[in-house]
């Protein structure tokens, strides 16, 4: 194996095309400030319709895979589902991990850490205190 | 080597895997709209769309390049639901095939209890992967009941087509039994008491697959039920 090159990259993966584009614009330009890390988003199935395409997962992973590793988040039910069932078939490069983490804050949260050059863990645990924040 | 009871029984080749599959294909086809009715008023009404689409594909797969073993077959099939059902049944239907395939491995024929352990480490894979058990109306209450009432029927000295016709028995029963049932898992929980009185839709669909099952052991003894 070879050493880590390079950022962690972010993959988001939601129901919904528009959703995951957002979220990944909206996590960006949070992150700005320095180079960001690559983010790439996975929202809703190849021919435009809600839902979760395990292709479409596959090519943004693999996009944004620069041999540091590669956070997935996911929103709801089978985008969850299909990122596990990919991981544990094998299908997603060495180094790729589904974050547990709310979908828009763990978003941020993961692109504001990997663009400053932390590594795998330092995103996914940046990403799960997300869920710390509590509002009211 | 076979004795005269084993040439009456159907045994788990590559062929049962595939009347398996132009059955279980032709099941969910013919129910879609009633699986898509039972989607409707507690999840989001794509469950039949999915399922047809994604065993056409995977019937069309297996027809291109036919596999070899049931084991690949099945892993084959669970493969092509992951990747273009676009809905939660996708991955969880494409690991229960795929983790029973892999159980299967690479034989070319499994015994009757083999199968029935195969088909438990996939279904014990969907509960891992969906995180749900018995109880909360989902398709693990049409397959955990099936593979109970298989392995019961095997260790008591039955056939194997007798056996799946109890796993069959046991699907129905299990899927009829969701309707009281409050969803814990998927969309449908989010609706807490609404989804009381409603038959879960994957355990309806889940109930197809094991019935499919028992006609492909059926179909070999002259059972065309």
């Amino acid at each position: 194996m070879s050493a880590p090159a390079g950022r962690v990259g972010v993959v988001l993966v939601s129901h919904s095309a528009e959703v995951a584009a957002s979220v990944a614009d909206l996590a960006r330009k949070l992150a700005a400030g320095g180079a960001a890390a690559d983010v790439a988003p996975a929202g809703g199935t190849p021919d435009g319709g809600t839902g979760t395409s395990s292709a479409l997962i596959t090519e943004a992973v693999r996009a944004v895979d620069s041999g540091a590793g590669v956070a997935v988040l996911a929103d709801l039910g089978s985008a969850v589902l299909t990122v596990k069932a990919l991981l544990e078939d094998g299908e997603l490069p060495e180094g790729t991990r589904l974050l547990d983490a709310p979908f828009v804050e763990g978003a941020v949260a993961a692109v504001v850490t990997a663009s400053a050059g932390a590594d795998l863990d330092a995103v996914a645990a940046a990403a799960r205190e997300a869920y710390d924040y509590r509002k009211v | 080597m076979n004795t005269p009871a084993s040439t009456t029984e159907p045994v788990v080749d590559t062929e049962f895997a595939r009347r398996w599959l132009e059955t279980a294909t032709a099941a969910v086809t013919r129910e879609a709209d009633r699986l898509t009715e039972l989607d409707s008023p507690i999840g989001d009404a794509d469950h039949g769309a999915n399922m047809r689409r994604g065993f056409t594909a995977a019937r069309d797969a297996v027809a291109k390049e036919p596999p070899d073993t049931p084991g690949r077959l099945l892993v084959r099939v669970g493969r092509e639901l992951i990747s273009t059902v676009g809905g939660a049944s996708g991955p969880l239907y494409g690991t229960l095939l795929r983790r029973t395939g892999k159980a299967l491995g690479e034989a070319a024929t499994a015994t009757p209890e083999q199968l029935g352990d195969a088909l438990r480490a996939g279904v014990d894979a969907v509960a891992q992967l969906g995180g749900a058990a018995p109880g909360d109306k989902t398709m693990l209450d049409a397959l955990v009941p099936a593979t109970e009432a298989l392995a019961f029927a095997l260790d008591a000295g039955a056939g194997l087509a007798e056996a799946l016709a109890a796993a069959r028995s046991a699907a129905d029963e299990g899927a009829a039994a969701t309707v009281p049932m409050l969803a814990r898992k998927g969309r449908a929980s989010y609706l807490g008491e609404r989804s009381v009185g409603h038959q879960d839709p994957g355990a309806t669909s889940a109930a197809l697959l094991v019935a499919a099952l028992a006609s492909a052991a059926g179909a070999a003894t002259g059972d065309a039920r």
